[in-house]
């Protein structure tokens, strides 16, 4: 069963396995996360939703008075059950189980200051027949509480106030769960809708698939109400029958009907005028204590000019953090799998498995694990943003702009991350709820010139342009890495507006969005959560990313020295095309070898750099030397492509060993040195128009395992990274050709 | 209170209210006048969603500001914050309470 996917189950589970599920919707902002966090005090099981790229929570919640214990699923915020993709369809398959087991209780958090629009989405529960607790959270922000007495004769069902972030009521929520489980609390009230839609929802209702279909008539009808309202032609649901389809289309075509405006209208018209009459049901007459304040932050954080001081300041910081402060913390883990490594060398034999083991696994979970400050850090930042109600500010703010581009305001966060590191970038898409936003942000982020790329491009620069001065004072080294910013980011956004108007084409939805009030973070749910999504990026991505350089790490060490793999004792014909490769290899005393993994100092030997030379990579750079010919590549570029593959930095080290200069980095003389005397018939075979190619070649291939590997994790599929892979690779074969090509036709 | 004891049952699209007063898009209104909602009109998934959030017929909703870069607007519906754009704005159908007088008892839950 989904839930019982995972095996890792939560501390305090001692009771029976068949548990019983209790499902937790409600609207966004309404605190549902924090209460779903103090009901489940361990970690929560992060997995996903069948079919769709929503993550999907569920926690151990225990109940009182020894009655055992619940599985809690947390649904995504919703203000409705009416649905148009299959992100939205999840909630009332959940709450209903359309061909999934249904919850045996649905517990709906509601806003106590924002009570009637709440209670819209607890009518459609009632009416659907879903057993419910209402939660009424926030009920220490409203002066004047709402008679939730009365509300709960109103409605029929149970209705607990609380206040879930100072634990306030939480008891009494349980023991009502306790309760409903018991005997289902069914609500009792209905609006009065127009005769025409009644008889409209009846004739549909006749259609509906069978395992729809729980019995009672009421039901029937509020899921042809839901069907009336929600299928269309252009809707993208799932397990909608040709048959009820056809049953809404004519119903909506027939003469006169607007059976969205006349459903929609008949719940507010009982929600404001009935329960306002029984149960002092009322929004904000004049505003609570909460608004007036967000109000009064709203003039500065909104404000034509401060507004966008405070927003670059936040930006910034937000980078910055990404950007420098992550780096002690990198450097450590860096270092600590070095010295593991070096450990390890000189306490097992030598040979083919401690390599293994050294370069390939300690190195694998090396490159996993140096993932880590950067998410950690983007996600404090990110859960702080969105929990303070900050991260809407923002998306308002910057609308105009990212409209322009063709992304989501929300995806102004994971652009900027990406500045950084593309993979905290695409793990942060996930505050974007749409699949078509999601995938075209991360599918654009990669083209931002992430700091893995800085190395490169300082040994370029470094290597093949000389430290001229262009208009006399601006140093060219310095202009060019400015370039590439500014080439990566234009590239990026112009890449958005292709891909979105041809590969991820989906609707445009208009933007609507909600600016919450600014509340305090919770810092324990921000920390909860950044824990919950690192753990889940370690065990999904993790395990790709470890794969990967195994598999490199044997590309580029095999055949052993000697003892050449059988059938491949002769290295290809065009291995010997350009020159003798092995004399390069005049090895550094006592280099500390590079391998590729992310700049360590592994103790190691110079018949690596050897090895390297004669592996079956250095032959696939041979192989490929054809190829990338046109773009003024040879072989040993070839081979440091390959090896980059592993993170873009171990190019550096890459061709520090095809030169056989062991620690090489990108600030190494020798290695610059070699770069630069490399001839190709008297000529250097380097020119900075090589190196130009070279370095627009970076700022746009897909040289990152780790970045395939999230976007694999995030998609659920092989797919769109594979896509993203050959995009990117074509547009940077395509733009590094034309680079040199019309480089050498003009002379360069 | 009196609610709004009239929807309009025209499919969207074509203008509806048959009422006295003089109906405007929300986007005209102006800044920090309330109006009252006869109809929303608008794509299919996003109008009604918007109703949905409670910009039913009857409400009174105010634009409370306009981003700094021109675009979307902020509304108040509801003692709730809303932003949308301008071009959506434009189809949904206000009449709009007297400006500064001290008639602000218009119908609807007051914003």
């Amino acid at each position: 069963m989904a839930d019982h996917c995972e095996d890792d189950t939560p501390r305090g589970a001692s009771e029976a396995p068949p548990e019983r599920r209790v499902a937790l919707i409600g609207n966004p902002n309404t605190g549902k996360t924090t209460l779903f966090n103090q009901l489940t005090a361990s970690r929560a099981r992060v997995g996903n939703y069948p079919g769709v790229t929503v993550e999907r929570r569920i926690g151990r919640m225990r109940l009182p008075g020894g009655a055992g214990a619940v599985a809690l699923l947390d649904l995504p915020g919703t203000y409705s059950l009416t649905a148009r993709s299959p992100e939205e369809q999840l909630a009332i398959e959940e709450v209903l189980g359309l061909g999934r087991e249904a919850p045996a209780l649905v517990v709906v958090v509601v806003d106590a200051g924002q009570l009637v629009r709440n209670l819209y989405l607890v009518l459609q529960l009632i009416e659907l027949e879903v057993p419910l607790v209402v939660a009424l959270n926030m009920i220490d922000e409203v002066e004047t509480p709402p008679d939730h007495d009365a509300l709960a004769k109103q409605l029929g069902v149970p209705v607990v106030p609380i206040a879930a972030k100072s634990n306030r009521g939480l008891d009494d929520l349980r023991s009502a769960v306790a309760r409903g489980l018991e005997s289902p609390p069914l609500g009792a009230v209905a609006p009065t809708y127009p005769a025409e839609v009644l008889a409209d929802a009846d004739e549909v209702a006749a259609h509906l698939p069978e395992g729809w279909r729980r019995g009672t008539q009421t039901r029937d009808r509020a899921l042809a109400l839901w069907a009336l309202g929600s299928v269309d032609e252009h809707d993208e649901l799932r397990g909608i029958t040709a048959e009820l389809r056809r049953a809404c289309l004519d119903a909506q075509a027939r003469p006169g009907r607007d059976h969205d405006a006349a459903i929609i209208t008949a719940r507010y018209r009982l929600l404001d005028v009935e329960l306002a009459a029984t149960a002092g049901v009322r929004d904000a007459e004049g505003r609570p204590a909460v608004r007036r304040m967000s109000e009064r932050i709203d003039r500065v954080l909104l404000h034509p000019i401060f507004g966008f001081v405070v927003f670059v300041t936040l930006m910034l910081t937000v980078f910055q953090s990404l950007f420098s402060w992550s780096n002690p913390a990198i450097e450590a883990i860096e270092a600590a799998v070095a010295w593991l490594g070096g450990a390890l060398t000189s306490r097992l034999p030598p040979g083919i498995v401690t390599d293994l083991l050294i370069e390939g696994v300690l190195g694998g979970v090396g490159n996993v694990v140096v993932f880590l400050p950067q998410i950690l850090l983007l996600f404090l930042f990110l859960g702080l943003l969105e929990d303070s109600g900050y991260m809407a500010r923002a998306a308002y703010l910057m609308d105009r702009v990212m409209r322009a581009l063709g992304l989501h305001g929300r995806a102004f966060v994971p652009m900027l991350s990406g500045c950084a590191c593309a993979i905290p970038a695409v793990l942060a898409t996930r505050t974007m709820e749409r699949e078509r936003d999601r995938l075209l942000t991360m599918l654009v982020i990669p083209l931002m010139t992430c700091s893995a790329r800085l190395p490169v491009y300082t040994l370029v620069i470094a290597a093949l342009f000389p430290p001229s001065k262009v208009f006399g004072f601006v140093p060219v080294q310095a202009l060019l890495m400015v370039a590439m910013y500014l080439f990566s980011t234009f590239t990026a956004l112009a890449a958005a507006g292709v891909l979105g108007r041809t590969v991820v084409k989906g609707r445009r939805v208009p933007l609507l969005i909600e600016l919450p009030p600014y509340r305090m973070p919770a810092l324990r749910n921000v920390v909860r959560e950044m824990l919950e999504r690192s753990a889940s990026f370690l065990k999904e991505a993790g395990t790709m990313i470890l794969a990967c350089t195994i598999v490199l790490w044997a590309l580029l060490s095999f055949p052993r020295d000697g003892k050449p793999a059988a059938g491949n004792a002769e290295p290809p014909a065009i291995a010997q095309a350009d020159g003798a490769p092995r004399a390069n290899a005049t090895p550094a005393e006592g280099a500390n070898a590079a391998e590729p993994k992310p700049v360590t100092e592994a103790e190691g030997a110079d018949p690596r750099a050897e090895r390297l030379q004669q592996s079956y990579g250095a032959r696939l750079g041979k192989a490929l030397e054809p190829a990338i010919r046109p773009l003024g590549f040879d072989w040993k570029i070839g081979v440091g492509l390959i090896g980059a593959f592993a993170a873009r930095e171990v190019f550096v080290s890459t061709m520090g060993l095809v030169y056989g200069i062991g620690d090489a980095n990108e600030g190494s003389e020798p290695l610059r040195a070699k770069m630069r005397a490399e001839s190709n018939g008297g000529k250097p075979a380097y020119s900075p128009l090589v190196g130009l190619s070279l370095m627009v070649f970076f700022a746009l291939a897909c040289q990152c395992m780790s970045t395939l590997a999230v976007v694999k994790r995030e998609t659920r599929s092989l797919r769109w990274p594979a896509f993203l892979f050959a995009y990117m690779t074509a547009l940077a074969y395509g733009m590094s050709f034309l680079v040199f090509q019309v480089g050498s036709a003009l002379g360069f | 209170m009196t609610l709004a004891t009239e929807f309009s049952t025209s499919p969207s699209g074509t203008g509806g209210a048959a009422n006295g007063d003089a109906t405007m898009p929300l986007a005209d209104v102006g800044l920090g006048r309330a109006a009252t909602v006869r109809r929303v009109g608008g794509e299919r998934g996003f109008r009604r969603r918007l109703m949905e959030l409670g910009l039913v017929p009857g409400t009174t909703v105010t634009i409370e500001k306009v981003a700094p870069l021109g675009d979307p607007l902020e509304l108040v519906v509801r003692g709730c914050s809303l932003s949308i754009r301008a071009a959506e704005a434009r189809a949904v159908e206000v009449v709009p309470h007297e400006a500064g007088t001290g008639t602000s008892t218009a119908d609807g839950p007051r914003a």
